[in-house]
């Protein structure tokens, strides 16, 4: 496990992972399109995936329940935004991804996952039916290496183009949609994942802006992808609205912490499969039937006799955070490892996921974590640990 | 009483033999919201460098070294249950411990107040 820095230490990490001081510096960091924006507006800037990006503004605690209560701004614009074109797209895809895609009606929208060939996952990813083609945002830290896989598997007539001139904004929170429909009229028409084309300033130049109603917080909320050029503009008067405040790195790790959502890079790694990652939900029933995608012996497998250790929640006794790489023991023997840990700024306690073996992770098992030499008593948990509050179809308001 | 500080962002308030070590306005401002904090036993030994006490934020652990030798006489208990003293009053009511020095030749190697503003001045 990775102890702690010292002070000093800590202050000079630019970093936001906790994991990668013996990686090779990137040869560049990268500026988004709005770093100016971030800076403005306070921002401590932090490396992250190869860019500056912001950690926090007024401070992690403060960010994350305003956004539980009202609605926060993310920029999201280093994750990559790709748009997949050609014949046979959705069928082309599902090689790789286990996702029923060529049923998803156009402005529908799913959470799928990118298989190497043994089933391991090497990304999670949004994939939204659109007019063209198949529009597919990836995390920022491995976008190149999916592309590069992409690439090679996909057949020569598949178009990738990796829209680099385009902002991604997330608004997220409860009084996202009142904000967001008095700056774009009418989005407040859309579901939870669906996704349309909406026009956005002057009726005179109206701008359209690809807008999603998703996210990765667990709160209702939208995505929103803008041309980088119009990016300040959208974000300051996103900005203007009251319910609306800018919200950095630090919080947006420990919303989708409490909201159950697994970080790809720690919770999920190309040596684990969707069963043992808990997201086997992405596995749709056709291709539960049919397989046909890549390490679907492997999966399917896991999915009829059980995965050998699985992604599960763990609330923590006490005040201490149980943080990524501590061991998790039952007795004396090792029977898991946490993969994301932290402090819960809405619970007002420390939360964790980690990996714990079959006969230790059902809902209630009493385990240990350790953490500088020391036993800490954590319990698997169901997730959420903090309800989803989702804008479904169908269901009540 | 005079008060030093380290390059590792802590201050030392010395009475005689007697010291109260905590960390600065500028760490905690860096470090953010602070959750959790564990600070040393009565009695504990601790040498110049070596771990003394942890420090928690939102999104990272954090060690606190002794900035001197000596024996502990009391940690801050106050911080176990409101560990956000130590944004709220970092070089008062957010001390970590005080300790019996064991060697007062150690404090000539550390900054008093204009060379800590200096060396924040230039991070």
């Amino acid at each position: 496990m990775r102890q702690p820095a010292s002070v000093a230490a800590t202050l000079e990490r630019t970093d936001m992972s906790e994991e990668d001081e013996f990686d090779l510096e990137p040869i560049e960091i990268l500026e988004l399109p709005l770093d100016a924006w971030h800076r403005d507006k306070g921002a401590r800037m932090v490396e992250f995936a190869g860019y500056q990006m912001p950690i926090q503004y007024e401070g992690i605690m403060a960010e994350h329940i305003w956004t539980r209560d009202n609605a926060g701004l993310f920029d999201v614009s280093h994750m990559g935004q790709l748009m997949l074109t050609g014949d046979g797209v959705a069928e082309a895809l599902e090689a790789m991804v286990p996702g029923d895609i060529s049923a998803l009606k156009e402005g529908k929208m799913r959470y799928s996952l990118l298989l190497a060939e043994d089933g391991g996952v090497l990304d999670d990813m949004m994939i939204t039916a659109v007019p063209m083609g198949l529009y597919v945002v990836v995390n920022g830290a491995v976008k190149w290496d999916d592309m590069g896989y992409l690439r090679e598997n996909l057949p020569d007539e598949i178009t990738i183009n990796n829209m680099e001139d385009r902002a991604l904004l997330a608004l997220q929170g409860p009084k996202a949609a009142e904000a967001l429909k008095r700056v774009v009229p009418g989005v407040d028409a859309l579901y939870f994942m669906e996704a349309g084309s909406f026009f956005w300033g002057p009726k005179t130049d109206p701008e359209p802006l690809w807008i999603s109603r998703s996210g990765y917080t667990g709160e209702d909320g939208f995505e929103i992808s803008v041309p980088a050029a119009h990016a300040p503009r959208l974000a300051d008067q996103l900005c203007a609205q009251p319910e609306v405040r800018p919200i950095g790195l630090g919080a947006r790790d420990s919303l989708r912490l409490e909201a159950g959502l697994p970080l790809y890079g720690h919770d999920m790694n190309p040596d684990v499969d969707p069963v043992e990652g808990n997201v086997a939900f992405a596995i749709s029933k056709r291709r539960r039937a049919e397989g046909g995608f890549a390490g679907a012996e492997r999966i399917l497998n896991a999915l009829a006799k059980g995965p050998a250790r699985k992604l599960v929640g763990l609330s923590v006794d006490g005040k201490m955070p149980v943080r990524e790489g501590a061991p998790i023991f039952a007795g004396e023997a090792q029977v898991g490892i946490i993969t994301s840990g932290g402090f819960a700024p809405s619970l007002g306690a420390p939360i964790a996921m980690g990996y714990v073996d079959a006969a230790h992770n059902a809902a209630g098992t009493a385990l240990e974590a350790e953490v500088r030499g020391k036993r800490v008593s954590v319990t698997v948990a169901n997730l959420p640990f903090v309800p989803h509050h989702y804008h479904r179809k169908g269901a009540k308001a | 009483m005079t008060r030093y500080f380290t390059e590792d962002h802590e201050w030392i308030e010395v009475d005689g033999d007697s010291v109260t070590v905590g960390i600065t306005h500028y760490a905690q401002s860096q470090l953010g919201d602070i959750v959790f904090a564990e600070v040393p036993a009565a009695g504990a030994t601790l040498k110049k460098g070596g771990d003394a006490a942890v420090v928690e934020s939102v999104k990272a652990a954090s060690d606190v070294y002794a900035p001197v030798s000596g024996t502990v006489i009391e940690g801050n208990d106050a911080l176990e249950g409101d560990p956000a003293l130590v944004n709220s009053d970092p070089e008062g009511e957010g001390w970590f411990f005080k300790l019996t020095l064991s060697d007062s030749n150690e404090l000539d190697s550390l900054m008093n107040a204009v060379a800590y503003q200096a060396f924040v001045d230039g991070l």
